[in-house]
């Protein structure tokens, strides 16, 4: 592990907290005031970030940036951190989105806009500490703590009925996080510590193992969404504001990914393989069923939510499919193959979906409406904005050359290794992945114009073009240069597999 | 070396994004002048590029431009591949598509009659354009020169998403506007297949590098997988039918043909530069290219065959009831494509590539002139309309009756010899199947002379049925665009003469084709000469069905044009079946399109909604929501209750202990 001598990650945590502190103090009467403060919390969270990525040190699998010290004594319980090539991207991805939010929040929120900006950035600071805990109870508590922002978020900021849209949400994570801890619990039992790292290896009996992985599975399962019990988020989605709606698919969904490659791998690989027909069942109903509901949707936000659905089905699908690449090919690579291409996928969807939300945001700002059928030729009056939306459009659709291209590239090589059938049907993505995205596309940019709200429509203005093109060229970037990245992840994913296969 | 390749590459992506992002400030003239300056350049270095192999002073290149990423052990790279096959490739993309390019200026010049008043798109669209031809140019030079397969993968997407910009380009048009939808969708089962055949090959031969994977495959050509049930399939056959179904899309092979059609909603030098000259033969170039793949399996190579025969002979007669000029051409490529892809199940590669080249030019040609009539008659593409154009167009007319002679085989134009040679190939071949598309190609030959020419008198002959404001105005087409169809002519006519020996029956492509020993239809011809060539097609039965065709063409269309009118009423069965295009496009939109919206809205309305929300989860709040309504009746608040409850608790307790303790 590799201690730092700067506690850069608790500064990423905390930082953002206490300016959201700060900003909620400020009021919501100098919203200019907190709007500036915003972002240059946010700006410098996100700059300092990217020591993680200067400091980091590549080729290895251990912890890194590490911090440990007690914090509550008496239950063993550590205040401590660390990132590896696994949760780096992720909490890169993290500041990235916050300041790409609180940019594109600008002065568009006008009711109580200091609560709005202070939200997400307790929530960045919330987000990092997920990504960076390695403390099964801290993780715990950063994973329950980010229900209040987001809950508050939608519940305040959100559309018309997003009461029940946050009464579902919170339910429906709540009830699943309440088994985990559970879990954690019995673990600290086994293991002696709330270490996560102590928990790997323990070499429980499958029994044990079983339970815990349903425990997880519960947890996970839902924030991921997997089907079925996903049908929080395209609500959650529809009601939430713009810069909800962008953490939601960008940071949140990744949360239960995460929690799958920290805990459920790792800590109990027995029942991830004797379950994993299980997962892959799931994770390929995802794509195709999902793929198909996402085809039908009359509402752009909707159609979005459940298009991030489907995508999130290869993440797990490339945990999940490892088990049996191995035991087919006897070798590891193809194994490593889909692993890599799972988290590629995870940090290319934080860029397409919150992308494809924003554009949806700038949308509705003009429009006031998501209903796919008041569009049509809006291309006539948006021309760069059309740009942007059929270039992450292609993205979504996983055109080479874009992000979406490469996660779904990768496991679909990886799953093929397992079983030809699990390849043909992610593959199937391909036909519907395209059927969803560009029949939406057509309906709402080309055509002639529609009618003589879209004829009065105006083109992004500069703060919109900054956020999006940013995020177009993250797109762009992963698409067409993927190694470094894969190069950050790559030891650690490696040495997840040793762990798992050791624990086998 | 490889900075010269470079540049040929990145010249037109360079002029692409010029003219796509700055073209309001270069205006019209800086935006054709950039990119044709810079697609020029790539046309003068790709032709010294084959020169230089023609005079055998330059070497096969295979070399990395930049590692995409390393995962799993296996290296995803950027680099390119530049032999025979290549060059020849490099350098029929980049001459026609500089001649579209400088046609384009003619053709799009009153550009803004196409866009609303208001539309924002309206200012740039002529800049936009170059941006996309110039962009479609960089990515069809991607794909020929790639040197394994995720590059390959990288440009055939990218070829398609151009083409899909530029299918829809006229976006205010809802039928462009479905096109573009149906080209890709279309084009993306056939980038399934291709994807799946992808990882056949990274699974199985461990590489994505053309030669890895070739070595790999001669090493073990048996080796078998089991993909359903026990049965074990060759895995070289799994991995070329599956490359061969994303050939298939690309290449508008049945039933993946129904986008090629409606793809001729897009502005016609496009449908000229990718959907007749290049992008479409990628799917032809595809099976050249892995011709060290193909030639280990019979079954895939017989599937090639029948397929593409089916292809050749189908979509010609579809040409034949065709009233817009555009389809007619359309399907005469759909069917020359046929012809393409029937020499490749031949093994006989070098004539399908031979036949790609030389359609290339003529077919590039037709289409533009059918371009050049099409702006003569202010956009009207019905043929109906049409006739009696020679005396107003005469460059137009004689350029295209020669690019006409040459696709229909007429003896010493190009196509001639692309062709005849073709059919030789296939009347020698032993595979299974050869004698049915030895057939299919030979009635293929009469259907393509009589649709040729039907075109050709509708269009040039007979009787003037356009309207009177339009004829007044009919005029020769500008410079810029008859040039391109005098240049596009030259090729059409000598190319076949000059180079016919070399290339198809002189092993010119060397170490980039295989030809496995007992596959080699084209050595069975026995090619002595040009001249012994032609004499001996004199003796086969495709010259005379080509002069057949004619005749009836010149007799329905010219002697007696009252008479098709009377057959259509004769035969009407036959005559509907034709026009539905054989029901594909109905069946795929009533049944999958249709279907797949069905299946959509019953996993969501049904799945979604009623089961998951509706009774799980809904139903899980409403029945918490009911206990807890019983439940509440406990909650009184009257102290008596309570203290009543107590009581009897603790008489329960007071029991269960007693009798548990005892």
């Amino acid at each position: 592990m590799l201690e730092s001598s700067w506690p850069l990650l608790s500064v990423l945590i905390w930082l953002p907290i206490l300016g959201g502190a700060l900003i909620f103090l400020l009021g919501d009467d100098k919203a200019d005031r907190a709007r500036l403060v915003a972002l240059l919390v946010s700006g410098l969270t996100f700059v300092l970030s990217l020591g993680l990525i200067i400091g980091f040190e590549p080729g290895t699998a251990a912890m890194q940036f590490v911090e440990k010290r007690p914090w509550v004594e008496t239950l063993g319980v550590n205040y401590f951190l660390g990132v590896d090539g696994i949760s780096m991207p992720l909490v890169v991805l993290s500041t990235f989105a916050t300041l790409l939010v609180v940019l594109a929040a600008g002065s568009r929120i006008q009711y109580r806009p200091a609560m709005y900006l202070a939200c997400f950035l307790i929530m960045e600071g919330i987000m990092v500490g997920v990504f960076s805990a390695l403390d099964a109870i801290l993780f715990y508590v950063f994973w329950e703590a980010i229900l209040v922002p987001m809950f508050l978020i939608i519940g305040i900021w959100g559309g018309a009925e997003r009461i029940y849209a946050t009464i579902k949400f919170f339910l429906y994570t709540f009830v699943g996080s309440v088994l985990m801890l559970v879990a954690v619990i019995y673990l600290q039992f086994q293991a002696g510590s709330f270490s996560i790292p102590d928990m790997y290896g323990l070499d429980l009996p499958l029994a044990t193992q079983l339970w815990l992985f349903v425990a997880f599975l519960l947890a996970f399962a839902i924030k991921v969404p997997m089907w079925p019990v996903h049908t929080w988020l395209p609500d959650a989605h529809v009601q939430a504001p713009t810069g909800g709606s962008v953490i939601l698919a960008a940071i949140m969904l990744k949360l239960g990914a995460y929690g799958f490659v920290r805990f459920a791998l790792p800590i109990v690989p027995e029942a991830s393989m004797h379950l994993d027909w299980l997962m892959i069942l799931l994770s390929l109903i995802a794509v195709v069923y999902i793929g198909f509901v996402a085809m039908m949707q009359q509402d752009l936000k909707k159609l979005i939510a459940y298009s991030s659905i489907a995508h999130m089905g290869f993440v797990t699908l490339g945990f999940f499919v490892i088990f049996q690449v191995v035991a087919r090919t006897g070798d590891q690579a193809g194994a490593l193959l889909a692993l890599e291409g799972a988290m590629v996928q995870m940090v290319s969807h934080g860029f397409v979906s919150g992308a494809m939300f924003l554009c949806v945001g700038v949308l509705y700002d003009r429009m006031h409406t998501r209903m796919i059928s008041e569009y049509g030729g809006v291309a006539h009056r948006m021309p760069v904005f059309a740009g942007l939306f059929v270039l992450f459009g292609m993205a979504n659709a996983g055109l080479p050359g874009t992000s979406g291209f490469v996660g779904e590239f990768m496991v679909i090589l990886g799953s093929f290794q397992a079983n030809f059938w699990y390849a043909f049907l992610a593959g199937l993505t391909l036909i519907l992945g395209a059927a969803y995205t560009l029949w939406m596309i057509k309906r709402v940019m080309y055509g002639p114009v529609a009618n003589d709200n879209v004829g009065a429509l105006e083109d992004v203005d500069p703060g919109e073009k900054l956020v999006l093109g940013l995020l177009a060229v993250a797109v762009l970037w992963l698409g067409l240069w993927p190694a470094p990245l894969i190069a950050i992840m790559e030891p650690s994913l490696a040495n997840l597999l040793e762990v798992v296969n050791a624990g086998l | 070396m490889e900075t010269l390749y470079l540049v040929i590459v990145l010249a037109p992506l360079i002029g692409a994004i010029v003219a796509g992002l700055f073209g309001s400030q270069l205006g019209r003239v800086g935006a054709h002048r950039v990119t044709i300056a810079l697609v020029g350049l790539s046309t003068l270095l790709s032709v010294y590029v084959l020169t230089g192999f023609m005079w055998g002073d330059r070497t096969t290149f295979d070399g990395t431009v930049y590692t995409w990423m390393v995962a799993g052990g296996i290296e995803f790279e950027v680099g390119f591949l530049v032999d025979e096959l290549t060059a020849m490739m490099m350098a029929v993309v980049t001459f026609v598509s500089l001649m579209v390019h400088i046609y384009t200026i003619g053709y799009m010049a009153d550009e803004d009659h196409n866009w609303p008043e208001t539309s924002r798109l309206r200012p740039n669209a002529y800049q936009r354009f170059f941006a996309y031809i110039s962009l479609f140019t960089f990515s069809m030079l991607m794909l020929v020169m790639a040197n394994n397969f995720l590059q390959l993968f990288f440009a055939w997407e990218a070829v398609g998403l151009v083409s899909y910009l530029l299918i829809g380009f006229w976006m205010n048009r809802p039928s462009a506007v479905f096109a573009n939808l149906k080209a890709f969708l279309v084009n993306r089962v056939g980038d399934f297949g291709f994807l799946l055949g992808i990882a056949t090959v990274v699974m199985y031969f461990g590489s994505l590098h053309y030669g890895d994977v070739f070595n790999a495959v001669a090493v073990r050509p048996d080796q078998t997988m089991s993909i359903l049930g026990g049965a074990e399939w060759q895995v070289v056959t799994v991995a070329a039918i599956l490359l061969f179904i994303g050939a298939m899309g690309k290449s508008a092979q049945v039933p993946l043909h129904v986008w090629l059609p409606d793809s001729m909603e897009g502005p016609t030098p496009i449908s000229a530069l990718i959907h007749a000259a290049t992008m479409v033969t990628a799917g032809i170039f595809l099976v050249a290219r892995m011709s060290p793949l193909f030639e280990y399996s019979e079954a895939a190579l017989a599937f090639v065959l029948v397929i593409g025969a089916i292809t050749a002979l189908l979509m010609g007669l579809v040409g034949l009831v065709q009233q817009d000029i555009k389809r007619v051409v359309a399907y005469s490529t759909l069917s020359q494509l046929g012809y393409m892809v029937v020499a490749l199940g031949a093994s006989a590669y070098a004539a399908g590539v031979y036949h790609l080249m030389t359609h290339a030019f003529f077919k590039a040609l037709l289409f533009l002139g059918a371009g050049s009539v099409i702006i003569a008659l202010h956009h009207k593409q019905d043929m109906r309309e049409m006739g009696g154009l020679k005396k107003y167009m005469p460059v137009t007319y004689w350029t295209m009756l020669i690019g006409t002679l040459a696709l229909i085989g007429f003896p010493g134009f190009s196509g001639f010899f692309s062709k005849d040679a073709i059919i030789e190939a296939v009347h020698h071949s032993d595979r299974i199947g050869a004698g049915f598309a030895y057939w299919c190609v030979l009635l293929g030959v009469f259907v393509t002379a009589l649709y040729s020419f039907r075109l050709l008198f509708l269009v040039f002959h007979g009787e003037e049925r356009m309207d009177h404001h339009t004829r007044e105005h009919l005029h020769e087409s500008p410079k810029v665009v008859t040039v391109p169809l005098i240049l596009l002519a030259i090729p059409s006519v000598l190319i076949g003469l000059l180079t016919v020996g070399p290339m198809v029956f002189g092993g010119w492509f060397g170490d980039s084709i295989l030809v496995r020993s007992g596959h080699d239809a084209l050595g069975a011809i026995g090619f002595h000469g040009v001249g012994e060539f032609t004499l001996h097609a004199f003796k086969t039965p495709a010259i005379y069905l080509a002069a057949a065709g004619f005749a009836v063409a010149w007799y329905l269309y010219i002697r007696r044009p009252d008479l098709p009118a009377q057959l259509q009423q004769r035969l009407q069965t036959p005559y509907r079946i034709l026009e539905n295009k054989y029901g594909f496009d109905d069946l795929y939109l009533n049944v999958f399109a249709a279907g797949g919206r069905g299946l959509g809205t019953l996993l969501w309305r049904g799945g979604d909604v009623r089961l998951i929300d509706g009774l799980v989860v809904n139903g899980t709040a409403r029945t918490v929501g009911r206990v807890a309504a019983v439940l509440r009746h406990g909650q009184t608040g009257y102290l008596y209750h309570y203290a009543f409850v107590m009581i009897i608790g603790l008489l329960v307790l007071l029991t269960w202990f007693m009798f548990a303790l005892r």
